[in-house]
Parts: C-alpha cells; structure tokens; sequence
C-alpha cells in the first residue's frame, strides 16, 4: 500500500524520531511511505484558540497536498481529530461546497497511527521487540473524539518482551490542552503534577502515548521532578526489533 | 400595558426574532423526538418485586410483605411498636381495615392543624404507582394518599404498596401517570437524605427519617 | 437591560483567579474528595443502564425540540398554569424578577416588625438574578433551607458547585459556621450532628413562615405543572408549607409534556448525585384548594437566554439541566473548585454559559479554561457539546479582539498570524525551522531550554523543555532521498 504520511508540524520540528519511526514500522512492513514536502500543520492550534479565519487556509491546504493519497498515516490523534471534528464543519461555515466535497472525500482515507495499523491494515504483531515496562497514557483526543478503545494496548500488548502496566486514573487529561498550557499555566501545571504521579507511580521505565504533545507535557514534568522515566510515542516502541537493541 | 405584559410581549418577540422560522408545526416536529431507550420493563412479577425490595432497602426503608387479604394492620402495628409509635395520622379515605386497634389516631378529617401534624408520630397512607428499578414509591395526593402535609411532618411514613401498582421502569410509571388529572405528586425514594456534608450519606434531614412499605401480593 | 450572572462583573480572569485557588490546600482536598466521590457514583448509576446513550439522545432531542418551538411552549405553560390557578409573570431581566419578587412579597407579607421572612428552596437562578441580596435591601429576610446553600448563606460565602454548592467546606468549617449563626453552645462535628442542627434551625422556620420562594426543575407545557427535584426534604416543606409561592423560572427551563419527565428523571439523578433516583421530586399545577399555597406565582426569567437563540451551537448551551455532572468529571474544575469561575455557573457549562449570558464582558477568559479534554461532553445528560462551544466561543473571542488596536498588536495575535502565514509557505516554514534551531542557542541552559519570556514562560515556569532537534523530519526525509538517490544511482 502507498501511505503518504502526514507528521503534523510540531512532529516535523520537535520530534522527527516519531516520524523516523513510523516510516521504519510501515516499510518494515512491507508498505512504501510518501512524505509531500509541501505539507505543514492541520491548523489544530489556531482552530481551538479560536483564530477561526487563521486555520481555514491551513484546512485547504492539507486538502490539496493530500488529496490523491491512497490512505494518509497521522502519527496525533489530536491532529486527527481535528480533521475529523472540524473539516467538515469549516468548510459548512464557508459554503464552500468544493471544499466539502474534497473533505468528504479525504476523511475516510485519515488514519491515526494505531488506527492504521489495526483497522487499516488489520495488524495487532508488527513484530517488535521491547524488553521494558511501559505504561500508556490515552490521550483524550485518541480516547473520547478518535475511540481508539484498546487499539494501541492491543499493539503494545503483542510486543515481545514489553511489559505493560496500567496506568492508576489514566482517563484524566495531562493538562496539555494545547494553548492552555500557556494560558493557563498554573492549573495546567496542577493537572501535570496529577498525571506524573500516577506515571511514577506504574514502576514503569517508559510511558507512552498517541500524542507526542501529552508526551512533551509530560516528559517536561518527569524530567523537572528529575525522574528518568522516558516518554516515547506508540510508534518510537513498535520501531524496535531484536535487530535494533 | 402592565409592565409584565411589556416585559411578556419582548421577551416572545426576541424569541421570535431569534429562533430560525419552522416550516413544521410543533406538533410534527416533537413527534419525531426519539424515544428508543426501554420504555418496558422485562421481568417477571415476583423478580420485579425482588427488585423493588432490594432497591427499597438498599435507601434504608423498612419492607414488609402481606399476602392478599393478610394482615395488614397487624403489619403496622408491628412497624409503630418498633419505636413505640402511637400516633397516627391516617387520609380521610384511607381504609379503615389497614389501621391497628388500640392507636391515638388522628384523621384527617376535618384537615388537622399543622401543630397537630407535627405532633404526630407516623402517617399511613397507599399509593399511585411504585418504581422497582429506582425504589421510588408516587403519591398521587387527595383524599386517598393524603394532602402533601401529612406525609411531611410526621418523622416515620408507612406507605401500603399493592403489587398490582409495581411497575419495573420509569416510563411505565409515568405512563399509568399520564391524564389523571392535576393532583399534586411525590416521587419518594428512601427517606429524606443529604451528601452535602463531605459526601457523608445521612438520612432525615427535613422530610420523614423513616419510611416503611408494605406490599400486598397479588 | 441588567443581564447579570451572579457578581460576575467583579471576577478576575480565570487564571489569576484560579491560581488563588490553588493555593488553598484545604479547598482543593474537599473538592477532589467530592468530586471524586460523586463521579464514581455516577460510573457505577450509568453503568446499571443499558440504554443510556438512548436516554442520552432523547433528552438532547427534547430539548432541541423544545428550545425551537420555545414561544409555543411557553405561552402554553402560561395558560395551564393559570387555568389551574397559578399566576405567570415574566422578567426580561434579573432586576425585573427581583422587583416582581419584592412586590409580591410586600403585597402578601404586609408590614411585619422586623421585616418579612421568605424560606428559599435551592435554585440557581435566584442566586443567578442575585436575589438574596436584593430581597434584603426591600428589608425582606430569605433563609437559604438546603443544607448547602444555608452553609454558603451563613457563611457569607458564594456557591462553589451547581448541585452541592458547598462542597468547599469540610464539616469542621461547616461546624464554626453553624455554631455563630445559630448562636449554639455546642454542636458535635459528625456530618449527623450538623444534619440535625439544620433541621431544628430550620423546622421552626417551615412551620412558620407564609411565604415561599422556590426554583424549578421543570415546567410543563401541557399541564402547567412545574416539578422540583431534591434530596431533604426542604424543598417539600418550602413547597408546601407557606401559604403563598413564588417559584422563579428561567425560560429554558420549560418542556412540552409531562411524558417527558420521564426522560429526565431517569437522566438527572443518575447524573447529579449517582442516585436511581433523588428522595423527592414534587410536582404541583397551580394553586390545590386545602393542599399547600393558596397563591402561587411564577416568574418566567429571560436575562439574556433569548440572546442565545439565533445560533444553534450557542443555543445548545441552553439545553442544560443543571446536573454538574460535567464539574465534576472537569480536570480544571477539579483542582481549582467553582470560585475561580467568577459567577454562580461554574466548571465547564459555567464556562460557555456565563460568557454568552453576559455577552462575553466579564468573562472573557472562561472560554479558555479548559484542555478542551472531552470529559464534560462524555457526560453530559443531555449531550451539550461543551469542547465545540468553547471553541466557538473562543473564536468570538478572538474575533472582538483582531477589531481593537490594543488586541491586532497583541504578542498572541501577532504570533498566531505569522504562523500562519509560515504554514502557508511551506518554503518559509522550512526556514524558520532552521532559523529556530540555531536561534535557541542563546536561550539553552545546559541540555535543556531556559526559562522562556512572555507567554511561553507559562511552560517553562512548570515543565522542563527540550531543545528543537538539530533536524527536522523533513531535513531527514530529503537526506535520506538524496542517499537512495545516490545508491540507485
């Protein structure tokens, strides 16, 4: 299968390894990965900040760079659900009706990582090889707007040697939130502060997640309180393999 | 005009301003609201009244069954001895038959004064319609159920539930509700309670502490 | 027109207000235990049914329904609850409700020594239209009847939560309460003594007092009948034993049959408390000649309702039932409790509701207390999508903003505009990643970013910040092309 991959900015800039990865995993399965140059961010940041207007070029020019792709690899859920919560929508409020015809015919090819993998290309073993204790935090965008449900634990729970532990109140959001957390820094420190218990809590050496936004919110936390607990996306563990550690 | 006709007149006019026109008439469109959340109840009548005994004294009340035609007074006087309970307020059209011998009984007829509700001890009455799934017994208030005030003041409601009123689900029970005219209704589930201290369950804090049904089987 | 929310018009912004709030340790354990507490009731309530999302979807649908047709409906409740012997007046705002409510009170209270009394059954839109206070100026004494509301009444303090408003108090605090304002010489400090202390408190009260002021959960259409719904036992007495009623009644608060009810009361206890069902519901229809007020009023209050009408998601907002099952599942609300939300409505329907009812003035930063996490929306009754409205909200925000100098030239704007522009020039974009990773330079301590100036200071205040790769995945993506190219070559 041809899958064209869409990192989302903050991926690109912050944490290519992610991206690194999901090529690696794709490939390593069989499939040929495409990265349009041309792509940028979804328009996530400025939709829920509320500059409406900023983000509607940003949604065609997702549409275009994608529009002939055979199935599109989003490794954010938040990036997702932004798409899927919002395109549409957008496009109502512009009536434009060529731009919501060309969402509707792009949406059913977006996949999120995870759900790619499992929906997409019906896989729960891609043959990864982990040997350590991971803990996973559902991202709220992958949980309550994409219902992942159980599709990464499903993923994380066929890698070798990976240990998986539950994660205590894992439903409860980090405090990222995006621009909240700079809005709103002190509750979403105190939401922070809940989370990296509960993380320290699990023993585990690693914790993962869908968003690597959760993630840098918090790493940042783990590493301020000085715990070497390591974040890593979904895709960073099923990379792994015997051959790579 | 008065300045609530002003103030009616504006606030309908607004709504009016605001709100998209309708090309269907209420009637139509509220027609189409969907109700496919279970209307019926699906177990059987003894299974059902398990139900309402388990939910009944899961709120802290009192269950006792009678069989048709068993003795009910003897079920009350039982109740009122517990706590040595002797005054009674019993509807003016509540069965006489249901009333132990031997009580210092207060009718309501003529309507008592709120002293004297107050300084009763217990109130017997029946009821409209019971609700298995919730322990919610309804009184539909008149002559036969009381006024509201009779079932308020005494600490300690005895309320005589028929089986044949038991019903599994909320909407069954509004459903026998339904066009029976405009008499006050209580729905009761347990006594009187409050969590707004710590989330401290504590039961009775205005309404009566106790309630007890009893059931008359079929 | 006075549209007020409570003493919103006072309130910080919602960061600096909830950043006091977290510094009162003691109010931010009596939060989490509370919500904790009444969030896995409800878990454990909803679970039982299997046709929740069904029960879910009626209730939206309902009041959808009724929201459109709203006239109809209300002119219908008006001439049931009239015919039956009731009297309907409507305020367009909570200046016009209070003066209503004082008037009546004064035409039956008469000219008591000392001031005429008036017991209070909990209703949110009293303390919405702030009639409490209004009603002492005209030298009329409310008391609070809900245990909770008495506690924040006695207390001199403001409602922290829509159902258990005094959630914010332990029973230590409540204890000091209670023994000043009932003058007591000793009061236990069991959640059951200070149960007890209210019911003589106010016992002497309900048999005494003539007039009632009451809220409602519900008024009925078709029959003119309104319902109340409660746990005490207060709201029985308050409805019941005052010869006259006077019940305040926002104007979303109507639904078309008594049918309908049972929607409602299979979805609102479940949500509010975790209960099958609350102890009472009451349901009256006007005035019963020999059974509880001889009069009764309702004030139908519009205070800035119909303003949310025009636009549908805005119009949503107006669906709701008052659970609070949404604070309780909110993360924000969580840690900071209700008082940072500047108004009676708080956690995330006070969020989008308060801004719309006061046309954004006061509360501008509300919108943007949230993580936009979902969870008021997963358990939400009746399937308000608060996130959406809040993003909707945000976006007038902005917009109110983009149209003042001060607001074009601000340093977020300023930022979100030339961000935009870069993803819209993916060669630019490319750039200023480059220029971004040599640019940190001067800000790195050690292995990691330092501390951050302006808005971003807000991360790195809290959080440790590593620095921008070196290379980017695009950077990654070419290099590696150029190798393959290479080796084909």
């Amino acid at each position: 299968m041809r899958i064209a991959l869409f990192v989302a900015c903050y991926n690109d800039t912050l944490f290519p390894r992610t991206g690194i990865a999901v090529t690696s995993v794709l490939e390593r399965l069989g499939h040929t990965v495409e990265f349009p140059m041309q792509q940028t961010c979804c328009g996530q940041m400025h939709y829920n900040t509320g500059y409406h207007n900023e983000a509607l070029p940003l949604l065609r020019q997702f549409v275009e760079t994608f529009r002939h792709a055979e199935a599109v690899c989003v490794p954010s859920a938040s990036c997702v659900a932004m798409m899927r919560e919002h395109y549409e929508l957008m496009a109502q409020k512009e009536n434009d009706e060529i731009l919501l015809a060309d969402v509707r015919a792009l949406l059913p090819r977006i996949y999120e990582f995870s759900e790619l993998l499992v929906d997409c290309l019906g896989l729960e073993d891609v043959g990864a090889y982990f040997p350590y204790k991971v803990t996973y935090h559902p991202s709220c965008h992958s949980l309550r707007m994409l219902h992942v449900a159980d599709k990464p634990l499903r993923l994380l729970r066929k890698v070798k040697g990976l240990e998986l532990i539950e994660l205590a109140n894992r439903e409860q959001c980090c405090g990222f939130g995006g621009t909240f957390a700079v809005k709103n820094p002190d509750v979403s420190a105190a939401m922070l502060k809940e989370k990296t218990t509960a993380v320290e809590g699990t023993g585990a050496s690693i914790c993962a997640a869908l968003d690597n936004s959760c993630l840098m919110q918090i790493w940042g936390g783990l590493h301020r309180e000085g715990s070497p607990i390591r974040t890593m996306h979904l895709a960073e563990i099923l990379a792994e393999t015997e051959a790579t550690q | 005009m008065s300045e609530s006709g002003t103030a009616r007149a504006e606030i309908l006019r607004r709504i009016r301003t605001k709100l998209p026109p309708q090309t269907e008439s209420a009637a139509a469109s509220y027609a189409r609201v969907p109700r496919e959340y279970t209307q019926c109840g699906s177990l059987d009548h003894e299974a059902m009244i398990d139900l309402l005994i388990d939910r009944l004294v899961d709120y802290d009340s009192d269950v006792l069954r009678v069989p048709k035609g068993g003795d009910v007074s003897g079920a009350v006087a039982g109740l009122l001895a517990k706590k040595g309970e002797t005054r009674l307020i019993v509807p003016p059209q509540v069965d006489p038959a249901w009333v132990p011998a031997g009580l210092d009984l207060l009718p309501d007829t003529p309507p008592l004064k709120t002293d004297a509700i107050e300084g009763a001890q217990a109130v017997l009455t029946p009821c409209e319609v019971a609700v298995a799934s919730t322990g919610t017994i309804i009184l539909k208030h008149g002559p036969v159920q009381g006024r509201r005030v009779l079932t308020l003041l005494p600490d300690h409601h005895i309320c005589i539930v028929r089986e044949d009123q038991v019903v599994e689900s909320v909407p069954e029970a509004f459903a026998r509700l339904t066009g029976t005219g405009d008499a006050p209704l209580t729905t009761i589930s347990g006594p009187s309670a409050t969590a707004d201290i710590e989330m401290t369950r504590i039961r009775g804090v205005h309404g009566p502490r106790r309630l007890s049904v009893i059931l008359i089987g079929l | 027109m006075s549209v007020r929310v409570g003493k919103t018009a006072t309130a910080p912004a919602f960061p600096v207000a909830a950043k006091k709030a977290m510094q009162d340790d003691q109010l931010r354990r009596n939060v989490h235990h509370a919500t904790s507490v009444i969030r896995g009731k409800r878990e454990l309530r909803v679970a039982e049914m299997p046709d929740w999302q069904r029960l879910r979807d009626a209730g939206h649908a309902i009041k959808d329904h009724t929201l459109l047709y709203l006239d109809h409906y209300l002119e219908m409740f008006e001439r049931n609850c009239e015919r039956a012997g009731g009297k309907v007046h409507w305020a367009r705002d909570a200046d016009e409700a209070n003066a209503i409510a004082i008037q009546l009170i004064q035409r039956y209270g008469g000219t008591e020594a000392g001031g005429i009394e008036a017991i209070k059954v909990k209703t949110m839109t009293s303390d919405e239209v702030q009639m409490n206070p209004a009603l002492e100026a005209a030298g009329i004494h409310p008391y609070e009847t809900d245990l909770a509301d008495m506690i924040v009444q006695m207390g001199e303090d403001q409602p922290s939560h829509i159902v258990v408003p005094a959630l914010h108090k332990n029973r230590h605090q409540i204890r000091e309460i209670f023994i000043k304002k009932m003058e007591l010489d000793s009061l236990g400090d069991q959640p059951a003594d200070l149960a007890d202390a209210a019911r003589v408190y106010l016992r002497e009260k309900f048999l005494r007092v003539k007039i009632g002021i009451s809220g409602a959960n519900y008024a009925i259409a078709e029959t003119g009948a309104v319902c109340v719904v409660e746990s005490e036992g207060n709201g029985r007495m308050c409805l019941t034993m005052p010869d006259v009623l006077i019940t305040l009644i926002g104007i979303e608060k109507v639904i078309p049959t008594f049918r309908d009810l049972d929607t409602f009361l299979q979805l609102l206890p479940r949500s509010a408390t975790g209960e099958r069902m609350n102890p009472y519901n009451s349901l009256w229809t006007g005035v019963h000649p020999g059974d509880g007020p001889q009069a009764f009023h309702v004030i139908l209050l519009d205070n800035g309702r119909t303003e949310l009408l025009e636009n549908e998601r805005e119009r949503e907002t107006l669906d709701c039932i008052r659970c609070g099952a949404c604070l309780n599942a909110c993360p924000v609300y969580r840690e900071t409790g209700g008082h940072a939300y500047g108004s009676i409505y708080s956690g995330p329907i006070g969020a989008i509701l308060s801004p719309q009812l006061q046309s954004m003035e006061h509360s501008r930063s509300l919108p943007y207390a949230s993580s936009l996490c979902g969870a008021c929306y997963e358990v939400c009754p009746v399937k308000i999508n608060i996130p959406e409205t809040l993003i909707h909200l945000r976006g007038r925000v902005v917009r109110e903003n983009q149209e003042t100098f001060l607001g074009s030239i601000a340093p977020e704007n300023l930022g979100m505009q030339l961000a935009a522009h870069l993803f819209t020039h993916p060669d630019e974009y490319e750039m200023a990643q480059s220029l971004a990773a040599i640019g940190q330079k001067p800000l790195m301590r050690g292995d990691l970013i330092g501390p951050l100036p302006g808005l971003l200071g807000g991360w790195t205040k809290f959080r440790d910040l590593a620095p921008i790769p070196s290379q980017s995945f695009r950077d990654w993506w070419k290099s590696r092309e150029k190798q393959q190219h290479k080796e084909a070559r």
